[in-house]
C-alpha cells in the first residue's frame, strides 16, 4: 500500500492559540477516509492546510512522497469540494466543471472530453448551461464534486460536503459518493461530524477531538474496540462503568434484560446484576430501556439497554429486573 | 383604515416629490419658452438649443466637462478598486483608521475641499488648468469608488477565490476569472458615480480651474451673473438629461448584471 497523504507533526497556531497540536497521519492511495469529531475540533483547519489554503506553524506535509508544504494551493494536485459548494455564480455548469482544466491550459478538445465524461457520471449533462442558482442543493453538490474530480486530483478533499443537505438526500448521497469513490479508485478524504455516516461511508476512520487524534481505524473497529471514553461515548451510544481507575464501555444492544423470577444457567463470563426498570423509551425499532442498578459500585446509577420487539416482553417503570451481559463485551477504555 | 394610510402615505410622497421636482420642471419648461422673458408662455420653440449649440464656448465648457468626466472616472475607478482590494484582502495595523480616512472626503464641507486643494496646488506652484481639476476631481470620487466596491467585496467572502486556487488558478488568474466579474457590477456602479459626481460638480471646480478648464457648471454660474437668460435653462435642461440617463444606468446596469450573476441577496438599490 502506497502512502498518499502523510501528515507529520503538522501543527497550527492561530494568534498564537495553539489548535491543532503536533498531528501525524498516513492516508493510504484508494482509501476512504474520514476525519470524524465534533464541529471546532479542528478538522476544516487540518483539510486546509493539505489543500495549501492554511500553512501549518510547524511540521511537514507530503503529498505522494514529496513534501507540499511550502507549494501555493494552485501547485498541489489536491481539489477540494467545499461545505457551501462555492460555485462560480457567473458560470454555467460546464464552465464550472472546465475551469480548473482552462486554468491548467489544457486543450479545448481535451477539456470537452473531460466534461463530457465527468457530466455522465454526475448525471449532470442535462444541466449544463444552468447557472448554479438554477439548481437544486444536491445537484450543486454533484457539479462541485464534478468541477473537482474532472482535474484527476491525487486526493479528493470533502468538507462536510452533505452537510447542508436533507436527511433523505444525504443518505442517498452517501452511497453515491462511496460508488463513486470505488469507481474511480480515488483517495477521498472525507470530513463529518456525523458518526452515522462516517461509520456507513469509510474505510477508515480517525476520530479527533479538541485537534488531537483520538484514535484510528475501520468503522468496524472503532464501534467496537474503542480506545478512550471520549471515543466510546462520541460513536453510537455506550454506559461507561468505572470502577476505581478502570473504566468500561458496554454498548446498550450488547445488555440482555431477564425476568428475575424465571432461573438463568450462568456461564463463568456473564456477568448478572439487579436492578428497577426506571423509564422505557419507545424508538421505532427498539425500547430503550433504563435501569437503576441496585449495587453502586459502577459510578453509573442508570444503565441503557436495548430491548428489540421481537424480543419475549416489554418492560413498564418500576419493575424488578436483571441485567445481564457476557465479560468480554465491556470494552476497557481510557477516561 | 389601511386603504387611507395608504392613500395618506401616498399623497404625502407626492407632495415631497413635487417639492423636489418642481423646480426642475419650471425650469425646463421655460427653456422651450419662446419669450425672452421667464415669466411669461408665449409658445413653443427649440430655438435657445439652437444657439447653445452654436456657442462656441458652451461646447468648449461641454468638452471640457466630458473630457474631465471620462478621465477622472478612470482614474479613481482603477485606483478605488485597487484600495477597496488591498483593504478587504490584507491586515495591516491602522487599517480601521484608513477605513474611516476613506470616509471623509464625502463629509468634509466641499468648499473646504476645494479650499485646501487650491492651497496645495499654490504651495506645489502647479499652474491651475484641466490638470488640478482633474486631480480634484479624482480626489473626491476615489472615495465613492470605493465604498461601493468595498461593499460588492465584503458580500463575497474569501470562499470563492479560495476555491479558484484550489482549481488551479494562480493569484493573477483567479482575479482575471472570479474576483473580477464578481465584483464588476460595484466597479461598474463607481464609475457612473465617479462620472456623474464630476459633471456635476461646481464648487470644487470654482476654487481649482483654470483660464481653459471651464466646465459646463462654472459657464452656467457665469452666465448667470450676466441675469437668467433662456439659453441657461436649455443647457442646463441638457445638463439635466445627461444626469438622469447615467443615473437610470446606474440603477439598472448593475442589477442586470447582478441578475446574471445569480445574486439573491443584494436587493434593487441604489449604490448608497
Ligand atoms: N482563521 C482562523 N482564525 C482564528 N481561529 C480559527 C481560524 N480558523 C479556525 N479557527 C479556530 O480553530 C478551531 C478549529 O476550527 P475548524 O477547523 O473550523 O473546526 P471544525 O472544522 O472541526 O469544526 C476553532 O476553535 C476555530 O475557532
Ligand atoms: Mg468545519
Amino acid at each position: 500500500m502506497k502512502a498518499m497523504i502523510e501528515l507529520q507533526n503538522v501543527e497550527k497556531e492561530f494568534n498564537g492559540q495553539l489548535v491543532i497540536p503536533p498531528f501525524s497521519l498516513t492516508i493510504n492511495e484508494g482509501e476512504f477516509f474520514t476525519l470524524l469529531g465534533p464541529s471546532g475540533c479542528g478538522k476544516t483547519t487540518l483539510m486546509r492546510m493539505i489543500a495549501g489554503l492554511e500553512i501549518p506553524t510547524r511540521g511537514e506535509i507530503l503529498l505522494a512522497g514529496s513534501p507540499v508544504s511550502k507549494l501555493p494551493p494552485y501547485k498541489r494536485d489536491v481539489n477540494m469540494v467545499f461545505q457551501q459548494y462555492a460555485l462560480f455564480p457567473h458560470m454555467n455548469v460546464e464552465e464550472n466543471i472546465c475551469f480548473g482544466l482552462k486554468m491548467k491550459k489544457v486543450p479545448l478538445h481535451e477539456q470537452q472530453k473531460r466534461a463530457e465524461e465527468v457530466m455522465a457520471l454526475t448525471e449532470l449533462t442535462e444541466y449544463r448551461y444552468r447557472q448554479p442558482k438554477e439548481l437544486s442543493g444536491g445537484q450543486q453538490q454533484r457539479v462541485a464534486i464534478a468541477r473537482a474530480i474532472v482535474n484527476n486530483p491525487k486526493v479528493l478533499l470533502l468538507d462536510e460536503p452533505l452537510g447542508a443537505l436533507d436527511y433523505q438526500l444525504r443518505k442517498h448521497l452517501q452511497l453515491e459518493l462511496k460508488k463513486l469513490q470505488k469507481d474511480l479508485g480515488l483517495t477521498f478524504l472525507y470530513v463529518t461530524h456525523d458518526q452515522e455516516e462516517a461509520i456507513t461511508m469509510s474505510d477508515r476512520i480517525a476520530v479527533m477531538n479538541k485537534g488531537h487524534l483520538e484514535q484510528m481505524g475501520t468503522a468496524h473497529e472503532i464501534y467496537h474496540e474503542p480506545k478512550t471514553r471520549f471515543v466510546a461515548t462520541f460513536i453510537g451510544e455506550n454506559n461507561i462503568l468505572c470502577q476505581g481507575d478502570y473504566c468500561y464501555a458496554l454498548r446498550p444492544e450488547k445488555v440482555n434484560l431477564h425476568d428475575p423470577a424465571i432461573a438463568l444457567e450462568k456461564t463463568s463470563t456473564y456477568r448478572l446484576y439487579a436492578g428497577v426498570v426506571e423509564n422505557v423509551v419507545f424508538q421505532g425499532t427498539i425500547d430503550k430501556v433504563f435501569v437503576r442498578l441496585r449495587e453502586k459500585d459502577f459510578d453509573l446509577p442508570v444503565l441503557m439497554a436495548y430491548q428489540y420487539f421481537d424480543d419475549k416482553r416489554r418492560w413498564r417503570p418500576g419493575e424488578e429486573i436483571l441485567v445481564g451481559w457476557e465479560g468480554p463485551d465491556a470494552v476497557k477504555v481510557e477516561s | 383604515m389601511k386603504s387611507l394610510r395608504h392613500r395618506l402615505l401616498f399623497a404625502y410622497a407626492m407632495v415631497v416629490l413635487a417639492f423636489l421636482y418642481i423646480p426642475i420642471v419650471v425650469l425646463v419648461l421655460y427653456s422651450f419658452n419662446a419669450s425672452r422673458i421667464n415669466a411669461q408662455w408665449s409658445g413653443f420653440t427649440l430655438d435657445w438649443y439652437i444657439s447653445v449649440f452654436q456657442n462656441r464656448y458652451v461646447l468648449e465648457a461641454l468638452y471640457n466637462s466630458l473630457t474631465i468626466g471620462l478621465i477622472a472616472m478612470v482614474v479613481s475607478t482603477i485606483l478605488g478598486t485597487m484600495t477597496a482590494l488591498a483593504l478587504h484582502r490584507y491586515k495591516f495595523r491602522w487599517k480601521g483608521a484608513i477605513h474611516s480616512l476613506v470616509y471623509l472626503p464625502i463629509l468634509i464641507p466641499e468648499i473646504v475641499m476645494g479650499l485646501s486643494l487650491l492651497v496645495l496646488f499654490s504651495q506645489l506652484a502647479i499652474p491651475l488648468g484641466k490638470l488640478t481639476v482633474i486631480i480634484a476631481h479624482i480626489s473626491f470620487c476615489i472615495s465613492f469608488v470605493i465604498i461601493i466596491v468595498l461593499a460588492r467585496l465584503e458580500g463575497l467572502g474569501r470562499e470563492m477565490e479560495e476555491a479558484a486556487q484550489d482549481l488551479g488558478a494562480t493569484p493573477w488568474q483567479t482575479f482575471r476569472y472570479v474576483t473580477f466579474p464578481m465584483i464588476s457590477p460595484g466597479v461598474m456602479a463607481g464609475a457612473l458615480m465617479a462620472f456623474t459626481l464630476s459633471i456635476d460638480d461646481f464648487v470644487i471646480s470654482f476654487f481649482v480651474a483654470g483660464p481653459n478648464s471651464t466646465t459646463l457648471p462654472l459657464y452656467i454660474y457665469g452666465m448667470v451673473k450676466r441675469g437668467v437668460s433662456p439659453e441657461i435653462n436649455a443647457l442646463s435642461t441638457i445638463l439635466i438629461l445627461f444626469i438622469f440617463l447615467v443615473t437610470v444606468a446606474l440603477v439598472i446596469l448593475p442589477e442586470r448584471f447582478r441578475n446574471r450573476m445569480g445574486d439573491k441577496k443584494t436587493q434593487r438599490q441604489m449604490p448608497f
